[in-house]
């Protein structure tokens, strides 16, 4: 039998928004994904240690208060350093188009900015990670 | 041709809200209204039709834009640019490091120092923000909470220098806990201390302060999260509650303090709605105070309140659109009769705004005002058949939640229990997938999408080189400052904090010895512990 997609959904820093990560939360977990939410007030490596021991598939992190360029990048590299470079990184929020492509050179895989439809993150996220299943 | 045989274009009509709406309303839907008993003339309790008998044809509402961005250099002047263009009102944005009590150089402040507001280490910094504008011509709002008490210290520490006495001072700090466990989140310490701290500031203020606001009982975050505004005038008016009884319970006369109290709602898409909740709120108000709180004093009954326009509503697709959402969204909380408006910017669902941005908006305000001819008439829609069965709704919502909150066993006990944090997020998901749906439609988003759409140029950027400025000078304050001084203040405050002390003069003395923000909030954080929610979603 297929085993579920596992998802973290992270809030990482001090950004208190936390109304579209637990909305998108949501959305995969009515999709059938098994999902863990780490609640706020993350440091990247609390994330990191998190996806590790739950052995997930997928770290989508949410992102409004513009310390993305900080600390996205910073949770890819404690993710390389505890040898799970193979996750999926996602972000959405609020980041500005001109902030995307650094992002993406550091290792997100895509990003979903407001407005994104929820169907669309489950499909991509799923399409994405289907290989490992 | 009977109405039934009138196709209607859908099956059902619903607002943002979700809720219900006939066609046409009636006589009948207000059967029941009593004129002097439900609505009375304006100024007149029970104050529906609002607080003053003149609203604004006595005095225009107060423009109030929110700003606050990098260093206290560059927010000094967004403030005097925005009194150029006519402003009325200041009020101060804070990064997310000073809203959570952690200075600029804290590991935990890295990437976002002056990045969602202007960061505050010191009254250095306090000193800076506020040069040049003389604290007895303007009033000052602080969008702040867990550190509210550092930062009205500040101000007054300011005033000091400038020569003002605190009598001539007016303005608000947030100071609302409750909401944030509910939904803004940016809480530090738990309930108890959290409260002493909201009822410590209400006691000293309301002695020394007396023009100041102590608490903004705040729904706008509570909306912005999600909820409907059934829930966000409801769990509002629940927390207003609270803060009265726990001020009472310390001994404060309901009189003393609640002419301060002040409230700041979210104003939405769904126009009569968003009017409707403000008349239901000043209602529902006005019979809890003097029914349930037997306040005497006329001024205890009226609900005053500042009002935003609604951020979540905002899109980052064609985001010139939203200098319209937020015209009409504006209008109707000048039909609501608030006493002061935040419009917000076109740019905000992309980044900080601009200069230019804030300027539309803030004409936005000035063009109601001076050419819709809105501002001539008091409480317009009142008696409309559709607005009154809309409010008297919104009460009857309001009240089934105070009911089943007073089941729970009251706000903090169903904030334990994750009751508003349920609710809100069950709000918010609906509302999504209505989106993802196409039951409710957003232009640009899921309806008039324009797949030619270019990116907008110019938007706001604080860079990294503002935490950098600001780190330095955090530093140079600690070096320079006399530490005996400001060490023997923090060591009077940790005493103090665990006695029943009133914690003001303390505050304030670590203040004006140059201690910083985060290492008030650590002594804090060392006597009382932090709080921690259990996420719910």
């Amino acid at each position: 039998m297929e085993r579920r997609i596992r998802v973290l959904v992270a809030k990482l820093g001090l950004d208190a928004h936390d109304r579209g990560a637990k909305v998108v939360a949501r959305a995969y977990r009515d999709a059938g994904f098994e999902v863990i939410y780490t609640g706020l007030y993350q440091r990247p490596e609390q994330v990191a240690a998190a996806a590790v021991q739950e052995d997930v598939d997928v770290v989508a992190v949410s992102s409004l208060a513009g310390a993305h360029m900080t600390l996205i990048p910073e949770l890819i590299q404690k993710l390389r350093e505890q040898g799970a470079d193979d996750v999926l990184v996602l972000a959405g929020g609020v980041i500005p188009r001109d902030d995307i492509p650094a992002l993406k050179e550091a290792g997100v895989a895509e990003v979903f900015g407001p407005g994104s439809d929820l169907d669309e993150i489950v499909r991509f996220t799923q399409d994405s990670v289907i290989h490992r299943i | 041709m009977s109405v039934k045989e009138w196709k209607e274009r859908k099956e059902r009509f619903a607002g943002v809200s979700d809720r219900e709406v006939k066609g046409v309303y009636r006589p009948s839907d207000v059967a029941d209204l009593d004129y002097e008993r439900d609505l009375g003339d304006p100024g007149e309790y029970p104050y529906t039709r609002g607080i003053h008998p003149t609203m604004y044809r006595g005095r225009l509402w107060t423009m109030r834009q929110f700003a606050g961005f990098g260093t206290a250099e560059q927010t000094n002047r967004r403030f005097h640019y925005l009194l150029e263009q006519g402003q009325t009102g200041l009020s101060v944005a804070f990064d997310m490091p000073t809203l959570l009590g952690y200075d600029s150089d804290h590991p935990f402040a890295n990437g976002e120092v002056g990045k969602l507001g202007v960061a505050v280490d010191s009254l250095r910094d306090f000193e800076i923000l506020f040069e040049g504008i003389p604290l007895n011509k303007v009033s000052t709002s602080m969008t702040i909470n867990p550190p509210a008490s550092i930062m009205l210290c500040m101000y007054l520490a300011v005033a000091d220098q400038q020569g003002v006495s605190w009598d001539q001072l007016s303005g608000t700090i947030q100071n609302d806990i409750l909401k944030d466990y509910i939904a803004q989140k940016t809480y530090i310490y738990p309930p108890e201390p959290s409260l002493r701290l909201i009822t410590d500031t209400i006691a000293f203020a309301t002695k020394h302060v007396p023009k100041w606001n102590t608490i903004s009982i705040s729904g706008y975050h509570i909306r912005e999260a999600g909820a409907t505004a059934a829930q966000e005038l409801a769990f509002t008016l629940a927390d207003g509650m609270y803060y009265v009884e726990a001020a009472m319970r310390a001994g404060l006369d309901v009189d003393d303090f609640a002419p301060r109290l002040s409230f700041f709602f979210d104003v939405h898409n769904d126009f009569f709605e968003e009017i409707a909740k403000f008349r239901a709120a000043r209602r529902i108000w006005a019979r809890v105070m003097r029914e349930k709180f037997g306040a005497k004093n006329p001024r205890s009954w009226m609900l005053r309140t500042h009002a935003q326009t609604a951020g979540v509503s905002l899109t980052a697709q064609q985001p010139l659109n939203n200098a319209v959402r937020v015209a009409l969204q504006a209008l109707a909380a000048v039909l609501g009769g608030v006493q002061s408006l935040h419009t917000n910017s076109y740019d905000e669902a992309l980044a900080l705004p601009t200069e230019e941005a804030v300027k539309i908006a803030l004409r936005t305000q000035q063009i109601i005002a001076a050419e819709t001819g809105v501002a001539n008439v008091v409480d317009p829609l009142g008696g409309s058949y559709y607005v009154e069965t809309l409010t008297n709704r919104l009460e009857e919502e309001a009240y089934a939640y105070f009911e089943r909150i007073e089941a729970l066993g009251g706000v903090v006990a169903a904030i334990q229990q994750g009751f508003f944090q349920r609710e809100i997020a069950d709000a918010a998901y609906r509302f999504q997938r209505r989106l993802a749906k196409g039951d409710y439609q957003v232009v640009g988003v899921n309806a008039y999408v324009d797949p030619d759409e270019k990116p907008v140029e110019n938007l706001l950027k604080v860079d990294l080189e503002a935490q950098r400025r600001q780190i330095e000078r955090t530093r140079q304050i600690r070096l320079t400052r006399d530490q005996k001084k400001a060490e023997a203040a923090l060591e009077e405050l940790r005493r103090a904090s665990l006695s029943s002390e009133n914690l003001l003069p303390y505050i304030l003395q670590c203040v004006k010895a140059y201690c910083t923000e985060g290492e008030i909030c650590h002594v804090w954080r060392e006597v009382w512990g932090e709080y921690r929610e259990e996420a719910v979603y």
